[in-house]
């Protein structure tokens, strides 16, 4: 038996494209076509217009960062191997926020409204998550 | 736009008694046992009695998970006190923990029910026993996975509201110059108050200095932010206002409530992440009362993370947006003798996570004169009690009635 991990999905018809495309290091949301708007989370009708007209969409994983909290107390398997670990919000170039993680940055570099990118990070076997790193200025 | 008076049928509401069980850390005492204690209390301080009492409304209602986080529910009231009942409700989907007690006011006011027995209990600090929060999540047994709103936090690695809500405090910070300093004002004040409460957990004077040295939990929040769960059950009995003649005490007019939800219920979705509903609900309450934020003489306001009531203090308009930091910086403002004296019984920070109904019966308490040593003076008449955070917010604008 493996030990009990907290931080595995339950990919659904709606939301298995994302994790799908996730594991082949590329960044999933959905965009309307009624409004034009794009959204993240999935949802099979747009939040703002509630037009069914939506569609997936491959984002540029390039982001800001919303905001971010280093982590330092985090009880459920397998997290606190991760301690201390930056959660964060980022907002995708296309508008969507997302939670997600800031890596390969020291704490004292983060600052909110910088330049981020997407990074791909294998939780498990079936389950690669998108982090985010800080994005050079060329890129 | 000002709601039209008669349309504001909260106020046909009035409290009419309040109660709470023991209070402690960890009691290991049959939670229905603790219920029964709260509600016989706030009955027997109405000047009633259980036959009196014919609507019942609860908070969250019965809930095995999280362990401890529900005590009991209508029925199990109903059935343990024989009550009849012409209305009852109990449920987790409501505007914040109060929103239960919203629930009872409109009640009364449609003539459901005349008297209405609200609770909350948790056991949260029993229930944990050693183990921490882990211990509550994994009290499931077997495995776990992240589905709905959970599948987009628990894979990323941001699986708890203080996650949620220290990412809103920095967003706060970012925009605002709020700093650590200022926030710690929620914290002291409250242990400060707690000093005075004997039913407080902890009591103990707290410094600055012991603030910022203590470890943190999730930047900007450190141990000192985040409340204290424990065992206790809170009572309060909602009444129709044309029975005040029969009551053993002045009844506390409902003034006015706010219920609003207008954003995204999301913690990552929501427009405005330096706040969230409280700011609606508090929109909402001011345009049902002629009173002002600048009437009210004290606030009973959630705090299961400090960072919540600054967002609170902002929400009500007891401070401009943004200004919540300086408007509690050195705590003179917000202490038992200050402007808008706040948390007087040492919040759930201090006094113990009853998960909103502590807020209620502070206020109460304070408008009947009854609160003893941390009794607020100048023999305050209007209070506000609040309580909710992130999409969760319920505020009741509270006056006693001469
Ligand atoms: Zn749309």
């Amino acid at each position: 038996m493996t030990a009990m991990r907290f931080d595995l999905p339950t990919p659904d018809l709606e939301t298995e494209p994302f994790w799908d495309a996730a594991k082949e290091e590329r960044l999933l949301i959905k965009h309307c076509n009624a409004c034009g708007k794009y959204h993240f989370y999935p949802r099979p009708f747009c939040p703002y217009c509630w037009s069914d007209d939506v569609e997936w969409f491959e984002a540029s994983g390039r982001a800001t960062l919303y905001t971010w909290s280093v982590v330092h107390r985090n009880d459920l398997p397998p997290f606190p191997e991760w301690l201390p670990y930056v959660a964060a919000i980022a907002e995708l170039e296309e508008g969507p926020r997302m939670m997600t993680n800031v890596v390969q940055c020291e704490f004292d570099q983060l600052e909110i409204g910088m330049a981020l990118e997407a990074v791909y990070y294998p939780t498990s076997e079936d389950v690669t998550i998108v982090q985010f790193r800080p994005r050079p200025a060329s890129s | 736009m000002r709601v039209d008076d008669s349309l504001v049928i909260e106020r046909r509401a009035v409290i009419s008694g309040a109660g709470q069980s023991d209070i402690g850390r960890r009691l290991y005492r049959d939670p229905l046992e603790l219920t029964l204690d709260a509600c016989l209390v706030a009955i027997a301080d109405a000047g009633l009695t259980t036959a009196d009492i014919d609507g019942v409304a609860t908070y969250p209602g019965p809930m095995d998970v999280p362990p401890g986080f529900s005590g009991a529910g209508v029925v199990d009231v109903q059935d343990a006190l024989r009550l009849e009942l012409g209305w009852w409700s109990g449920g987790i989907e409501s505007p914040g923990q109060l929103g239960s007690v919203i629930n009872a006011c409109l009640a009364v006011a449609a003539g459901l029910a005349t008297h209405v027995l609200c609770f909350r209990s948790v056991w949260e600090g029993s229930a944990q026993g050693d183990k921490g929060r882990a211990g509550v999540m994994g009290g499931g047994g077997g495995g776990y996975r992240a589905s709905g709103f959970m599948e987009w936090t628990m894979p990323f690695a941001a699986p708890s509201a203080a996650i949620w809500i220290a990412m809103m405090a920095e967003r706060h910070f970012h925009e605002y110059g709020t700093t650590r300093e200022q926030m710690a004002q929620i914290a002291l004040n409250a242990r400060k108050n707690a000093g005075v409460n004997p039913n407080a957990i902890y009591r103990d004077p707290m410094t600055m200095e012991d603030y910022l040295n203590v470890r943190m939990i999730s930047s900007p929040l450190c141990l000192y932010d985040c409340d204290v769960p424990c065992d206790g059950a809170t009572a309060v009995i909602v009444s129709h206002a044309d029975t005040v003649a029969d009551l053993r005490k002045p009844g506390i007019q409902v003034e006015a409530v706010g219920t609003a939800l207008r954003g995204r219920p999301s913690w990552d979705q929501f427009d405005d992440l330096t706040t969230m509903a409280n700011r609606d609900a508090g929109a909402q309450l001011w345009t049902r009362t002629d009173l002002k934020p600048s009437d009210v003489q004290l606030a009973e306001m959630y705090d299961g993370f400090s960072f919540i009531t600054m967002t609170w203090l902002e929400a009500m308009g007891f401070c401009g947006k943004g200004e919540s930091g300086p408007f509690i910086e050195g705590g003179e403002r917000i202490a038992r003798d200050g402007v808008l004296p706040l948390n007087t019984h040492g919040g759930q920070l201090s006094a113990g996570r009853l998960h909103g109904y502590g807020f209620l019966h502070e206020a109460c308490v304070q408008l009947w004169g009854e609160a003893g040593e941390r009794q607020v003076p100048g023999d305050p008449e209007v209070g506000v009690a609040a309580a909710g955070g992130g999409p969760l917010a319920g505020a009741l604008l509270l006056t006693r009635r001469r």
